[in-house]
């Protein structure tokens, strides 16, 4: 049973974006005024094959209760083919974090390109909500000897 | 069988073809054996080879192939993955190895003996290699106790990857395919859980973890000269436990690092000394890379592209995560 | 430690309407590293970057946060205030307090507050900047063309008169390409071989172009300005030094029975043999597989006959190994091969043929001297049908899922020239759509419809049936006007789709340049880059980019020699700094890294190492700065963090994901 508190739940969200479209995105959909919550705090890296599941974890270690990473389209990568390396990635350590039992609306890939302001600002939009949804992250960031 | 090999290994010692032989010798209890060099005649007496010789030499070549002249390594069937593997990844000299291919009828544990309610362990007969002793008489303090082979064996060899050497120069004695689970089982198992209970599962096991490393040490994919873990190089140095989140982090990160690499010789399991079943962490990503990018072995040959090294422009999206429910 | 200097650019009211920008600064000056904090209304005006100029100077600075809009904006502009001040230039970071903040948040606190996050990511981040000196390499002034069609030699021969050597190696025994086989070319009609000729005889005749023909390229290493390039030349058992052109041997030859390439198979050539009349080089080539001498050791009539001495069993392939500082890609197309396709009676009916085909018969050098006649009976037809998107716009796996482009072209071309020189005979063209963009190309469609009489039918050929009495039935369906169409035809010409050269796939390899699902090189950028390959230095000149016409190609073939010259008239190249480094004392040369490097970038060598004293020889990851471009694939297949990416480093990273969950 939650214990119900004053303090209205505020989540950390880290958006990894590639440089090339989906910062881009993020850029376009500032720029034609699409808000989305400011819960969403956005990290530029060169391409989505830079972001290392270690960079993922320590965000939910450090406290992070969501984590997104943009890339462009599969096809469409600057580098021509990083994305296609972040997606078996990310596919495999969502679906591990999912196997040790963290809810997998926590994490999520999605392609957005350099002229998708729309989609960028929807996208982070729903993840928010899911992440509201889904409350603040306590698995990941204790798995060890909680006493409850 | 013990003996043809320590014949073997003087020949080869006698006439220069090797400089060392890298075998097991008795350990301190009669179920214990450890990996050691030979580099005469006389240490050879120390020579075991038996059904505790569970131990993986293929990570030892690491270092045995920066030796002078050659090194004569034993291997059972599924030891030759990860030789193998560590091939392909140029950590081993091929050139610097005479594998002789030891046959192999499945590799006992002594934690299921004890399982079994047998303590007091003074010997064990029927774990020789010389015969196709069905059954292990035990020795024991309180009296003279029995169990049967296949119960003693190591969890992994109940799904055995076959009997076949993958690399080798030359073959001494014969092997038996032991399998008699589907190697996913346990995955399933896991996987039909709720989240909740997968969560409960898991940290569970993982509370045990006093990160004695042990698993790392033994893992023939986990041979970085230094762990990330160990380096500067992420902030993640810490050895002590200054937040509750370390294990996770550990483990996760440690079979991501051997995803597509891991050769699933079920070492790290076998080693722990908290019992954790680490082996599902790599079987659950294998698992997962069937399923997604098509069934892959690693170490079954030594030019393929390991599956997180490769691509297709039709692979799934991690959203299926979700979607598979 | 760093001096960090934290500037908060008001942007008018554009960010200072939103976010409490003296609440920014005040935070700022909380920060580790950071000595100076301030906020002005416009930090990329003049103004503004004289204050981060004065800082610099007056604090001793030795980092920069800009708190601005976004970096894809103006990083550049503040790198450069920072340079001009004698800091390092990548000692700057933007932290993006506009596009990622002020303009789509309207509370003023909660705005603030993000800014004062992103801030802190920021500082973070400048905290463990290194400078970084870009590098330099310098630039061979030659380029190799791949491909010697109408694309290869346009792009050779604006290059060449740029004043810069440039080679042309095609496979085939003489340059041309498609262009050679056709007949006219639309819209104008003008006869093909008479405007590609003059092309051909003016890059062999150009004193900085040299021409490798019946060669292939064999293997490429290097980078961008400099790459490395052995290239096959195939023994052509004649010597190009000797030989007058004469033509005897190929009179004489007596193996004839070898089908023509250049007629599609529509009639056979001796074993030695110039492809065409007009080839460039006209020496001919022995086809050692349909050769006697070669096959049997007996006959050598060639040698016996040639006054000239020029014919050589002997000769062996030749390697030659040149240095090159732009490659430029024209592979050029083939049609695809019709062997799926049964319903249309391709491999059982000799009057069932490709346009490419036509084209050859058509054309006054072709098997049939121009004479429009059936392959069976040699008869002139009198019903002609032809079959568009044939493998093209194709939704099942036998064929294209594309538009092949040039179809609805030639095939309007045919009609007409069909229609002109045999007004007797009938046409009807099957359709799915008719697609004319271009200068003056519907123009010449309606006149095919309007002048010439030429029936289109919109509806697709369900079957092509060769009959007993030779003739050909065609069963269609017209969708206008909704019914079922069979009639007989004497024969069919079936728009086959068209395709990339297939050994495209063994060059982009070597070029490490990346190639689409249907074969297609990837341009840099689809809209604003493309005649660029993601690969630096490589360029890309006609169809082998997407499906093209003639003067499209030749457009682009300007445009990549342009590009290319660009490259060749600089002397040195300045390298991105962001690039991947191996940490040689980390580094376990397991080759993952160099699995995943689009750019071939990683190479492994055996170098000493003194690790804390131990000295060994150890196999190890070295990155070519000039060939990574910094994406940072590797950095995270490497298991040990050996692999990190500069400017982007895994500690770097970290602390912005610290500084936000904080």
């Amino acid at each position: 049973m939650s214990i119900e508190t004053n303090e209205t739940f505020r989540p950390k969200i880290v958006a990894f974006c590639c440089n090339w479209c989906s910062y881009a995105g993020a850029d376009l959909a500032g720029s034609s005024r699409l808000v989305y919550p400011a819960d969403v705090k956005i990290i530029r890296v060169p391409c989505s094959c830079r972001v290392n599941p270690m960079f993922i974890l320590r965000a939910f270690e450090k406290g992070a209760d969501g984590v997104i990473l943009c890339g462009c389209h599969p096809g469409d990568c600057h580098y021509s083919t990083g994305n296609y390396y972040a997606r078996r990635r990310m596919t495999l350590l969502f679906s591990m974090l999912d196997f040790i039992g963290v809810e997998n609306g926590r994490t999520r890939v999605e392609w957005v390109s350099a002229a998708e302001g729309v989609k960028f600002s929807q996208t982070m939009n729903e993840f928010v909500e899911k992440i509201y949804s889904l409350g603040k992250n306590v698995r990941l960031e204790d798995l060890r000897c909680r006493k409850n | 069988m013990q003996e043809e090999l320590v014949k073997r290994a003087k020949e080869l010692l006698a006439d220069g073809t090797v400089a060392r032989v890298l075998g097991w010798k008795a350990g301190d209890l009669p179920y214990n054996p450890e990996p050691a060099y030979f580099e005469n005649e006389e240490q050879l007496e120390d020579f075991v080879y038996n059904g505790f010789c569970g131990a993986n030499l293929s990570k030892y070549m690491i270092e045995a192939s920066k030796l002078e002249g050659k090194t004569l390594v034993f291997l059972k069937p599924c030891d030759t993955y990860s030789f193998n593997q560590l091939i392909k990844e140029h950590r081993v000299d091929r050139e610097k190895a005479f594998i002789i291919g030891v046959g192999c009828k499945g590799k006992l544990s002594v934690e299921n003996i004890k399982k079994q309610g047998i303590k007091g362990i003074e010997s064990i007969s029927g774990a020789e290699m010389t015969d196709d002793a069905e059954t292990l008489t035990i020795q024991t303090i309180y009296g003279e106790k029995t169990c049967t082979y296949a119960s003693a064996m190591l969890g992994r060899c109940h799904v055995c990857k076959g009997k076949e050497h993958q690399v080798y120069d030359e073959l001494i004695g014969e092997s038996k395919d032991t399998k008699d689970a589907d190697r996913f089982d346990e995955v399933r198992k896991i996987e039909a859980m709720s989240p909740e209970e997968r969560f409960a599962f898991f940290k569970k096991e993982l509370s045990k973890c006093i990160r004695c490393n042990a698993c790392r040490n033994v893992c023939p994919a986990c041979s970085c000269r230094k762990c990330v873990f160990d380096s500067t190089k992420f902030d993640s140095a810490q050895k002590a436990n200054v937040d509750s989140f370390e294990e996770k982090m550990f483990h996760i990160i440690r079979a991501f690092h051997v995803a597509g690499r891991c050769t699933d010789c079920g070492e790290c399991s076998r080693v722990c000394p908290q019992g954790i079943p680490l082996h599902l962490f790599n079987r659950k990503f294998i698992k997962d890379i069937d399923e997604f990018y098509g069934e892959y072995q690693a170490g079954a040959d030594t030019d393929s592209r390991a599956p997180l090294t490769n691509f297709t422009f039709d692979d799934v999206e991690p959203g299926i995560v979700g979607e598979r429910g | 430690m760093q001096r960090i200097g934290v500037f908060v650019c008001h942007c008018g009211s554009n960010i200072a309407a939103t976010v409490d920008v003296k609440k920014v600064v005040e935070m700022a000056k909380l920060e580790p590293g950071v000595v100076h904090a301030e906020d002005y209304q416009y930090m990329c005006s003049e103004a503004g970057q004289a204050k981060i100029d004065a800082a610099i100077k007056e604090k001793g600075l030795t980092g920069l946060v800009v708190c601005s809009c976004s970096p894809r904006m103006h990083e550049t502009t503040f790198r450069k205030a920072a340079e001009r001040a004698g800091l390092n230039p990548y000692m700057v970071e933007v932290a993006n307090i506009r596009e990622h903040c002020s303009w789509i948040h309207k509370d003023m606190e909660e705005a603030t507050k993000k800014a004062v996050i992103l801030m802190r990511a920021a500082v973070a981040k400048v905290n463990l900047d290194a400078p970084l000196q870009p590098g330099e390499s310098l630039v061979t002034k030659r380029a190799l063309v791949i491909g010697g069609g109408i694309a290869g030699i346009q792009t050779a021969l604006d290059i060449a008169d740029a004043g810069y050597e440039v080679d042309i190696v095609e496979k085939e025994p003489s340059i041309g390409g498609r262009m050679s086989q056709l007949d006219k070319t639309f819209p104008t009609l003008d006869c093909s071989a008479c405007i590609l000729t003059p092309k051909m005889v003016e890059a062999a005749a150009h004193d900085k172009i040299t021409i490798y023909t019946y060669s292939e390229v064999e293997k490429v290493s290097g980078f961008v300005g400099d790459f490395t390039v052995d290239i096959r030349k195939k023994a052509r058992s004649v010597d190009m030094d000797k030989c007058t052109g004469c033509g005897v041997c190929q009179e004489k030859c007596p193996s004839k029975k070898t089908p023509s390439e250049f007629n599609r198979g529509l009639n056979t050539r001796s074993a030695i043999y110039t492809p065409f009349a007009q080839a460039i080089p006209n020496v001919p080539v022995i086809d050692r597989e349909h050769c006697i001498k070669f096959k049997t050791g007996k006959c050598g009539v060639c040698s016996k006959v040639c006054q000239a001495g020029a014919i050589d069993y002997d000769q062996k392939d030749e390697i030659i190994t040149q240095k090159y500082g732009a490659i430029v890609v024209a592979t050029g197309f083939d049609v695809i091969k019709l062997d799926k396709y049964d319903e249309y009676a391709y491999n059982q009916s000799p009057d069932v043929i490709t346009s490419l085909e036509l084209e050859r018969i058509m054309n006054a050098a072709g098997p049939t001297k121009g004479h429009l006649e059936r392959m069976s009976d040699h008869k002139p037809p009198k019903k002609m049908v032809f079959v568009q998107c044939v493998g093209s716009r194709c939704a099942d796996a036998r064929g294209k899922s594309y538009c092949s482009k040039i179809c609805c072209m030639y095939t309007a071309k045919h009609a007409m020239l069909i229609r002109d020189k045999y007004p007797d005979v009938d046409v009807t063209v099957f359709y799915i759509d008719v697609r004319t963009p271009g200068k003056n190309f519907d123009e010449f469609y309606r006149r095919a419809v309007e002048e010439y009489g030429v029936h289109y039918i919109k509806g697709q050929v369900g079957k092509v049936a060769p009959q007993p009495n030779g003739q050909l039935l065609v069963q269609a369906s017209d969708l206008l006007d909704n019914k079922q169409i069979l009639m007989e035809a004497d024969m069919v010409v079936l728009a086959a789709a068209i395709e990339p050269n297939p050994d495209v796939r063994r060059i982009a390899t070597m070029l490490t340049a990346s190639i689409d699902t249907n074969n297609f090189l990837t341009e840099a950028h689809p809209k604003l880059r493309p005649v660029e390959s993601p690969t630096a230095g490589v360029f890309l000149s006609g169809v082998c980019q997407g499906p093209k016409d003639i003067p499209e190609t030749v457009s682009q073939a300007g445009a990549a020699a342009v590009k290319a010259i660009g490259l060749l008239a600089k002397d040195k190249l300045m390298t991105n700094p962001c690039t991947a480094k191996s940490d040689e004392l980390l580094c376990n040369g397991c080759s993952m890294c160099a699995n995943v490097c689009p750019y071939g970038a990683i190479t492994y060598i055996e170098k000493e190492v003194n690790d804390h004293g131990i000295r060994e020889v150890r196999r190890i990851a070295q990155v070519n700065n000039a060939l990574c471009q910094g994406c940072g694939a590797c950095t995270v297949t490497c298991p040990s963090g050996a692999m990190d990416l500069q400017g982007f480093s895994n500690r770097q990273i970290i602390a912005e994901v610290d500084a936000i969950c904080r």
